[in-house]
């Protein structure tokens, strides 16, 4: 029989903070934390000192004023006796929106420039070299003003379009391309079923998400099938069906109809207008992140062994089934972590809107309102407080799909 | 990263704040060098030459208190500031004055926290639009695109003029005058509106100034002048003494070619306590006698500056009209001299 003893229990010791490993990262730590803490604390009297000291004071009740300045896009309804917090709001819908459409078309461009890259055809593969070197090299601001300058330099103004003899003319009679932005035709609803517009669109947009499911239904079925009976039945026509009857009778019940724009006064009116400060931001966030993905998704290809596309190749599958079904799934498990830093840049990226007068948060409640009101301080707090909580958002959110597509450990 | 972005901000505003204390004149005694906010760049009221040299209206402003209290007008240093820019400059004490034709308005008296030493160009709000728009009322301008620079009090007077006429637009809002002046000869807007005066200096570096109308409507007051911070009233009795110095050389008629013989010594008192030959006026300030003597010298009385820079034989070719002296009719009237 043996009889195992603990070993002596040392007493602890306050030199064991330091000497003994089991404590020291703590002692570290702690120390970190409290120098830190005091550090924020120092200068956060020492700001409220001096504030005091110059008479101001830390108040958000300007956010009930009325803003008093217009802004030229709106996505919901403005005007200049809305208080600042409304202007805010305006600009954060528009952050959002730039920042959601470029990161739609920076990604496309990003995986088509990607997967291009690796092509065995040498004059593609080096365009598209090209283009990420180009892209990625510069400035992003830069090229912000680049494509702005561009588009209002070359484009006509709208009053070019007037007159008998105009000196410029719309693409088949509805689209207007001018030096202040893209004029297309817009939808309209004769009989609405809610006096909300917004609301009718929720609708069409809900019977559509019914159409994913019963065509994903549809598609679990027909694979049911042809496991049972080895033929797959065909099943096309009725995807189609599925997809676009209820659409399409919705829309004819509520009176769908198109509304161009036309030339009336100063401007087009009528339609849609995609401005230019919009369209320049967009472009050149998708651009240039694009450039960036477009290496994330070459290295996540080349991480994925031969091996995988030589077996494919030897299944007998045709070299871009070999790139959908086998390299790239396998490859959006590198690829997805540096995607999502590339979705924070962009939205970070778009307060540079303020260099073609976009009206995003950083030019409404970091621009105008913080200048109109002197409330700098309060402001840009706000302003840490939005691009962090988007941030996090658009982490959280990415991170969901990125544990989906990882390696499944079973 | 976002957390160092706080400290960031905090220590800038800490800093900031605590740069703000009084003291200026000395402290510009000591630097040596006036620090003085002016804009990016609008030909007549503030602009580099060829050579690198700041020239106008404001800027003569600047190079006046240089003089007086440094003896040097060429001891300024120019800080080129947007429209956006200024006012945290001022604050910050990046700049110890500001003359950049800066509307003196309550909220920014009150709540900004800073001193309007004086008016040195009284202003309204105007109107530029092309001649072949055909347009001849402020009023037709409904639906038109408006060129405008952010962060101005022309911001928030086109809203209200808009709104109260019922009609309606679509602000593209800008940081600089070049960059104004670009968009609206590219066509981007159909109008650019700021300050009249700054419209007259912008058309007046237009390749074809004769192809461009200002409409009849002012829509607003827009008084000019430089300003301080407030809670340093010696500081803004320098500035604004050296402003009134200016008015007031004009007001007697005392001009940069005969001041060095009215510097003798004159029969009228009041341009003996100006110049220094009576009196301990210089004294009072802080400075020595002969500071507006100085002032006046650097660029001339407050006539030779509007005339050399933006007067009827320039380019911009403004009129005195408001900006006349009270006895010519106008609302130029400085405090005495005693
Ligand atoms: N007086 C107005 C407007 C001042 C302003 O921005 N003026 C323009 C044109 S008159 C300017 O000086 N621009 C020169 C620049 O862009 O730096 C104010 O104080 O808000």
């Amino acid at each position: 029989m043996t009889t195992i003893t603990d070993p002596p229990r040392q007493s602890f010791q306050l030199s064991m903070l330091l000497n003994d490993t089991r404590y020291r990262s703590f002692t570290f730590q702690a120390i970190a934390l409290i120098l830190l803490i005091v550090a924020i604390a120092y200068l956060a009297s020492n700001l409220a000192r001096n504030l005091e000291q110059a008479g101001l004071n830390i108040s958000y009740e300007f956010l009930r004023n009325p803003a008093g300045y217009d802004i030229n896009q709106t996505l919901i309804p403005y005007d200049s006796q809305s208080s600042n917090l409304q202007a805010a709001w305006v600009g954060i819908l528009n952050t959002l929106l730039v920042a959601f459409l470029a990161c739609i078309t920076a990604t496309v461009l990003g995986v088509v420039a990607g997967v291009l890259r690796l092509s065995n055809n040498w004059l593609v593969s080096k365009l598209m070299s090209f283009y990420v070197e180009i892209f990625r090299n510069i400035p992003v601001l830069i090229w912000i003003i680049i494509i702005f300058t561009i588009m209002t330099a070359v484009l006509p103004a709208p009053r070019a379009f007037r007159g008998d003899e105009p000196a410029a003319s719309m693409l088949f009679g509805s689209f207007a391309f001018t030096n202040r932005g893209i004029y297309i035709p817009g939808p309209q609803l004769a009989n609405p079923l809610f006096a909300a517009t917004a609301l009718n669109w929720v609708l069409v947009l809900l019977v559509l998400v019914g159409s994913s499911f019963g065509s994903r239904a549809l598609s679990r079925w027909a694979t049911a099938k042809q496991e049972a009976t080895g033929l797959r039945p065909t099943t096309w026509y009725w995807t189609l069906a599925i997809w676009f009857v209820p659409v399409v009778v919705l829309l004819a019940i509520m009176g769908l109809s198109w509304e161009y724009p036309a030339l009336k006064g100063f401007n087009f009116s009528g339609g849609i207008k995609i401005g230019g400060p919009l369209i320049a931001l967009w472009f050149a966030l998708s651009v240039y992140t694009g450039a960036f993905i477009a290496e994330n998704v070459r290295a996540g290809i080349q991480a994925i062994s031969k091996g995988q596309t030589e077996a494919a190749a030897s299944l007998g599958l045709r070299p871009g089934r070999v790139m959908n079904l086998v390299v790239l799934p396998q490859a959006l498990r590198v690829i997805i972590p540096p995607l999502i830093s590339q979705y924070l840049n962009i939205t970070k990226n778009s307060s540079l809107a303020i260099a073609v007068g976009y009206a995003d948060i950083t030019a409404t409640l970091g621009g105008i309102t913080l200048n109109q009101t002197g409330r700098a301080i309060e402001c840009v707090l706000l302003l840490m407080l939005f691009y962090l909580t988007i941030s996090l958002a658009i982490s959280f959110v990415m991170n969901i799909y990125n544990n989906a597509v990882k390696l499944k450990e079973r | 990263m976002k957390k160092s972005v706080f400290l960031g901000a905090l220590t800038v505003a800490g800093l900031a704040a605590a740069a703000a204390a009084a003291g200026t004149v000395d402290d510009v005694k000591a630097r040596g060098k006036l620090n003085c906010g002016v804009t990016t760049g609008l030909v007549g009221f503030a602009a580099p030459d060829a050579n690198g040299e700041w020239n106008g209206f404001d800027v003569a402003v600047c190079r006046g208190v240089a003089a007086a209290v440094l003896g040097d007008p060429a001891a300024v240093e120019f800080v080129p500031t947007t429209g956006k820019t200024r006012f945290t400059a001022l604050a910050s004490g990046e700049i110890d004055m500001l003359a950049r034709n800066t509307t003196w308005t309550f909220s920014r008296d009150v709540d900004l926290k800073f001193t309007f030493v004086g008016v040195n160009y009284y202003d309204g709000q105007g109107f530029m639009v092309p001649k072949d728009l055909g347009v001849s009322s402020a009023k037709e301008l409904d639906g038109a695109t408006v060129c405008i620079q952010t962060g101005t009090t022309t911001e928030l007077n086109l809203a209200d003029f808009f709104r109260s006429n019922n009609i309606s637009y679509e602000p593209v809002p800008i940081e600089t005058n070049a960059e104004a002046q670009q968009q609206y000869l590219a066509g981007a807007c159909d109008v650019y509106t700021t300050d009249a005066s700054g419209l007259a200096a912008t058309r007046a570096t237009f390749e074809d100034p004769a192809a461009h109308v200002l409409l009849p409507e002012i829509i607003s007051k827009e008084p000019l002048g430089p300003l301080v911070r407030h809670g340093d009233n010696e500081w803004g009795d320098v500035v604004r003494w050296t402003l009134n110095a200016l008015i007031t050389a004009e007001e007697l008629g005392v001009t940069s070619a005969n001041i060095g013989e009215m510097a003798a010594g004159t029969n009228n008192p009041e341009i003996n306590r100006l110049l220094g030959t009576e009196g301990t006026l210089g004294e009072m300030l802080g400075l020595d006698a002969e500071w507006a003597k100085r002032a006046i010298m650097a660029g001339g009385n407050y006539g030779e500056i509007f005339a050399k820079n933006i007067g009827e034989d320039t380019p911009i070719g403004l009129a005195r009209g408001l900006n006349a002296q009270w006895t010519e009719g106008g609302l130029l009237y400085s405090p005495p001299f005693r």
